[in-house]
């Protein structure tokens, strides 16, 4: 079987996929409003510890797929003022809010009624986006539009470079997570 | 319900971390291998899917529902924004539906279903009003779509799936956000809560 398969046939594959992703964000505990926005105040890891892992665990294993021809990159354009710009409002808005988007539609499954009107928030904030969409393209997303751009290369460091740093940097995180900054959200292990 | 009854029992002097949180988190599993465990669905959001896990983009094409009863059908067909991302069965809703559906599902297993209007971190320092609390998730809701469009994607898009890949993009995006959310918190969260957790 050629990967990728189909489009149209792969497609349904997103169902499962999806409630195994809200399965692990509930059970990672970051359906979790105090978990989230702990994070930002530094009383809690949990997030870190679950992105910075997938990260890790994800890239080296697309990296593999990618380099046997089984995968494709998507990478999203470096459009750097709107990057800079929007990622200053999620994280503004991730904190007053208390979750991300993804995040929040698994809280509304666990009876956080918050994270439903955050919801319908999103929403409203999807309109005002596509209302503003033809102004933001011609004056924001065209300001260092540097492309889809990778770190290998801009830095000329090679992508396993990259994952031999980004695990070194998570090995060293975690074990001061783990030894200097024991939190409640630290507690629980399997 | 609970959290008022709580509020009550404790009368704000004790701890903030106790019942409320207290189910949900014996349910949880390692933090490390639920991070594994969303690294390996990556692998098959490339390798077979070929289409990386994200959420906002599915979230913003529904949105354009919203527009319908103002806009009418012929408006929102002509929008830029959603002409290039239109509302349909696509993996991304689907993935969204199932984010949903899996939460759910986990949380029937576990038993662990409970209504929250107040979060104990938000009582803690703005006290129990469910209006001021549904004011601000609104907002935060609305500035973090608004956000996460105008950056490309959200915690999963770029967070994870655009981080895994490398990307310049994605990665400006993570450092960025959670410097944001830092000075954001030591902003909202400046005076000392009074059940510090």
């Amino acid at each position: 079987m050629n990967f990728p398969v189909a489009a149209e046939t792969a497609r349904w594959l997103a169902l499962p996929l999806g409630i195994i992703f809200g399965v692990l964000l509930h059970r990672g505990g970051v359906a979790n409003y105090n978990v989230i926005v702990n994070q930002f105040r530094f009383k809690d890891f949990t997030v870190l510890k679950v992105m910075f892992t997938a990260i890790i665990v994800g890239g080296i294993g697309v990296l593999m797929l990618k380099s046997s021809g089984h995968a494709q990159y998507h990478i999203k354009p470096a459009n750097m003022l709107g990057v800079v710009l929007g990622a200053t409002l999620f994280g503004v808005g991730m904190v007053l809010y208390g979750y991300c988007p993804g995040t929040g539609v698994a809280a509304m499954a666990t009876g956080s009624l918050h994270a439903l009107v955050g919801f319908v928030g999103m929403l409203v904030g999807g309109v005002l986006y596509a209302l503003s969409f033809a102004w933001v393209e011609a004056h924001i997303q065209s300001v260092a539009a540097l492309g889809k751009v990778r770190l290998p290369d801009i830095t000329g460091v090679p992508d396993w470079g990259w994952f031999v740093i980004l695990a070194a940097i998570a090995g060293v995180v975690f074990w001061l997570i783990e030894t200097r900054f024991k939190t409640p959200g630290n507690d629980h292990q399997t | 319900m609970t959290f008022m009854e709580n509020m009550k029992e404790s009368n704000g002097s004790t701890n903030s971390c106790g019942s409320t949180d207290h189910s949900e988190a014996k349910a949880r599993w390692n933090p490390y291998l639920v991070g594994i465990g969303i690294g390996i669905l990556s692998w098959i959001g490339f390798g077979v899917l070929d289409e990386p896990l994200g959420i906002s983009t599915a979230l913003s094409s529904a949105s354009s529902v919203c527009a319908l009863p103002v806009m009418g059908s012929e408006g929102v067909a002509h929008n830029a924004y959603w002409a290039k991302n239109p509302l349909k069965w696509n993996g991304g809703m689907l993935l969204l539906m199932g984010t949903f559906l899996g939460s759910l599902l986990s949380v029937l297993v576990s038993h662990t279903f409970k209504l929250e209007k107040v979060p104990t971190t938000w009582s803690g320092q703005f006290g129990g009003s469910t209006a001021k609390r549904f004011g601000a998730a609104f907002l935060g809701g609305v500035i973090i779509m608004f956000g996460a469009r105008m950056a490309g994607g959200c915690t999963s898009g770029h967070g994870i799936s655009g981080s895994l890949q490398l990307a310049l993009s994605s990665w400006t995006f993570f450092l960025t956000m959670f410097a944001s959310g830092i000075v954001t918190a030591l902003i909202l969260f400046r005076k000392p809560a009074s059940p510090s957790k």
